[in-house]
């Protein structure tokens, strides 16, 4: 670079006259949308490890059973209320990897109840891929290998045992089964009632657009838990936990669309004024293609996160329902029905652990906050 | 004049939807095969008690129940006479409750009154907390204050209420002395009101208060965070900042009046979600709202019963979103009247 005698600046660099104009100065800036996205919500931590841990957490669903030592509805008649139980390494200052103490119960006949003594002179290792009671990997494989498992005469009760004396450690992780997928299902029904009620309605106008607008406003003025209480009631009492499930997932959907559908709506209603929407139907694109195709690409991601952050309201529906006893019902599991349990101050002051479902809850429930949060800020990559 | 006619507007509006929500609730209730008199006529066939039958049949011609259904909900409104003549909700029957034994008027009776109690001392306390918190995390951004609200808020957000409730009932009646139970002390149940009773009401009222209310608390401060940081980034701020403006006048002054307007509006999402936690609460705790009834009445299918507290709650909700939308156009000229387009 040089200067010239009256202080303007040229470059020296010569001139290529066949440079190609619309070659792009940094390519980095250039990137694919996804890129952007991606780039923009790594810098978002908290929201990347909240994603993290949600896939994880879905990733091991399938091998619940491995990872839990006993099955959900195992009962050890002889520990009843059990306390947590420690896993310890070091026995009388010598390390001699995982093991735990076996405990006996006391019947305690002061305050009926049992307590349990812990024998501090027997250490005993846990078992890893060890055979104990059978049950189905990814819900079809029989097996019968645990991740670990106690050594014969002594338990491991991580997070104590509840009034039947099943394990709550274990019935958390086959709770999880249940408790994360009903937010799936749940938010796959919203989206499609809301995205296709919202589609018509921002597209076709007119009267559609008024009734769909009327039927929208009517279900966001309601309370909903009433009105779920109120569906789930109508479940009949005779089907079987799996149809209950799926039932109630779907309750919960029902009354979830109508936030996203006035959304997709507003949206649609700017969108279709542009060309492009009209330069496809002039060449006679169906109006089931152009929403398709055309509009709905356009704001996709939107959907999404905000599906992210609805999910939370679903499970915590669930957990509700559950609890008051109109939810999944025994022999399912999940989060809400453990949390039956707990339902008395009693039970919280005495057997405090068994409270511990709600853990995961509140985990889970931040977690997809975040990862919501994320998700929308970086969704549009070229603001802020 | 414009306004009363906004006002006259939004009430029709109003009722139409009341109308419809109506319809839709006996709908939802009348779900489940059979109903609550039908279930019971099954059970004392089954075991031979032949005089009971004989009532019931009586009662379920006496309620309109062996009626089509769409003659049942006329007769439930009290637009077409039933068995006893026009007695619908539109005569002030709110009908019978097989589960009690009694008028339905008489279960829920004070419940009612407490049930707006508990949610109106809900909506204040969201109001109450949401308000400074929000100003003060927004003034304060990405300090500690800031992160401290935000950590809270959103543990609030993510905790069942349910269990919140119990874990607050357990601490507060420990280290604080917090009664346990109810909304007013036992000897004050049936008194007519006096000084004592209003303040053990409001002890009482503590807890469930603020467990109905955190959750709406923390999501009505994350969004008057973010509408008061929009605001304070605009040119008028640095303006005033300029100026030499005390910084809490230069707060009040206009970013605030200018964040409120959501505030506001957002109490139409507010009292949907407020009057769900507060029926959900009401069972932990064992208040005498109406959510407990509503929960005997849908598992027993007591009809009646569990439509009219719907109602109930679908009307406070309603009532409710009005009053906000009259207010917010009463704050605030821009608003257009009538039109209000997502």
């Amino acid at each position: 670079m040089s200067t010239l005698p009256d202080g303007r600046y040229i470059d020296d660099a010569p001139y290529d006259p066949n440079v190609d104009l619309s070659a792009i100065d940094r390519s980095d800036m250039d990137a694919p949308n996804w890129l952007l996205v991606w780039r923009k919500f790594r810098r978002h931590r908290l929201g990347l490890l909240s994603g993290i841990f949600l896939f994880l957490a879905y990733m091991a669903i399938p091998f619940a059973g491995f990872f839990s030592p006993y099955t959900p509805n195992e009962r050890s008649a002889d520990y009843l209320y059990h306390p947590p139980q420690a896993i310890r390494f070091w026995h009388e200052g010598d390390y001699i990897g995982p093991f735990v103490y076996p405990t006996e119960a006391v019947a305690d006949l002061e305050n009926y109840r049992w307590t349990y003594i812990t024998d501090e002179t027997r250490p005993m290792p846990l078992q890893f891929f060890c055979k104990r009671t059978e049950y189905n990997l990814f819900g079809v494989i029989p097996t019968e290998r645990h991740l670990f498992c106690a050594p014969e005469g002594a338990t491991i009760f991580i997070f104590g045992s509840d009034r039947l004396g099943r394990d709550v450690f274990s019935r958390i992780s086959y709770g999880a089964q249940l408790s994360l997928t009903v937010g799936l299902i749940g938010i796959t029904v919203s989206f499609i009632l809301g995205i296709g009620f919202g589609a018509i309605a921002g597209y076709f106008g007119g009267w559609v657009d008024w009734v769909v607008n009327r039927a929208i406003e009517i279900l966001r003025s309601l309370p909903e838990l009433p009105l779920w209480l109120a569906l789930s009631a109508a479940v009949p009492s005779n089907w079987g936990p799996v149809s209950v499930f799926f039932i109630i997932s779907i309750i919960l959907g029902l009354l979830d669309w109508p936030g996203l559908a006035r959304a997709v709506r507003s949206k649609f209603l700017s969108l279709r004024e542009e060309e492009y929407v009209r330069a496809a139907e002039m060449m006679g694109a169906k109006p089931g293609r152009v929403i398709r195709r055309h509009l709905l690409p356009n704001f996709m991601s939107h959907l999404i996160a905000s599906a992210t952050l609805s999910i939370p309201a679903m499970i915590l529906g669930e957990t509700a329902l559950s609890f008051l006893g109109l939810g999944l019902r025994a022999p399912a599991v999940s989060w809400g029905v453990m949390l039956n349990d707990a339902q008395n101050l009693a039970s919280i002051e005495i057997y405090p652990w068994t409270a511990i479902p709600m853990l995961p809850i509140i985990i889970v429930v931040l977690a997809f906050n975040f990862l919501g949060d994320g998700l929308r800020d970086s969704l549009d990559p070229y603001k802020g | 004049m414009m306004f009363l006619r906004y006002a006259a507007y939004r009430l029709l509006t109003m009722v139409l939807t009341l109308i419809v929500v109506s319809m839709l609730i006996f709908i939802i209730i009348n779900l489940p095969p059979g109903d609550y008199l039908s279930n019971q006529i099954a059970e004392l066939r089954a075991t031979g008690q032949a005089e009971g039958v004989a009532k019931a049949e009586f009662l379920r011609q006496e309620y309109a129940l062996d009626r089509p259904l769409w003659q049942q909900y006329l007769i439930w409104v009290g637009v077409i006479p039933g068995p006893q003549g026009f007695s619908g909700l539109l005569q002030g029957d709110f009908g019978w409750s097989f589960e009690f034994d009694a008028p339905v008027a008489e279960i829920v009776g004070d419940a009612l009154w407490l049930t707006v109690l508990v949610n109106l001392a809900a909506v204040l306390f969201v109001y109450l907390v949401a308000l400074p918190l929000g100003v003060l995390a927004a003034a304060r951004s990405a300090t500690w204050v800031d992160y401290t609200t935000a950590f809270i808020g959103y543990l609030g957000l993510a905790t069942p209420n349910f269990l919140l409730a119990l874990m607050l009932f357990y601490y507060g009646h420990k280290y604080l002395g917090l009664p346990i139970g109810g909304l007013m002390a036992p000897e004050y149940e049936g008194e007519p009101m006096s000084l004592g009773k209003v303040q053990s009401i409001l002890v009482h009222l503590i807890v469930p208060t603020f467990v109905i209310g955190t959750s709406g608390a923390a999501g009505m401060m994350q969004r008057l965070r973010a509408n008061m940081l929009d605001e304070l980034s605009k040119p008028y701020v640095e303006t005033a900042m300029a100026k030499g403006l005390a910084p809490s006048r230069l707060l009040t002054k206009y970013p605030l009046r200018m964040a409120f307007n959501p505030f506001v509006a957002d109490i139409g999402n507010l009292l949907p979600a407020m009057v769900s936690g507060s029926v959900l609460v009401s069972v932990v705790l064992g208040l005498q709202t109406i959510g407990p009834a509503l929960l005997t009445a849908l598992k027993s299918q007591d009809q009646f019963l569990a439509a009219f507290v719907l109602m109930f709650v679908a009307l406070l909700t309603l009532i409710g979103t009005m009053i906000s939308d009259l207010l917010l156009v009463l704050l605030d000229p821009r608003i257009r009247y009538g039109a209000r387009e997502g």
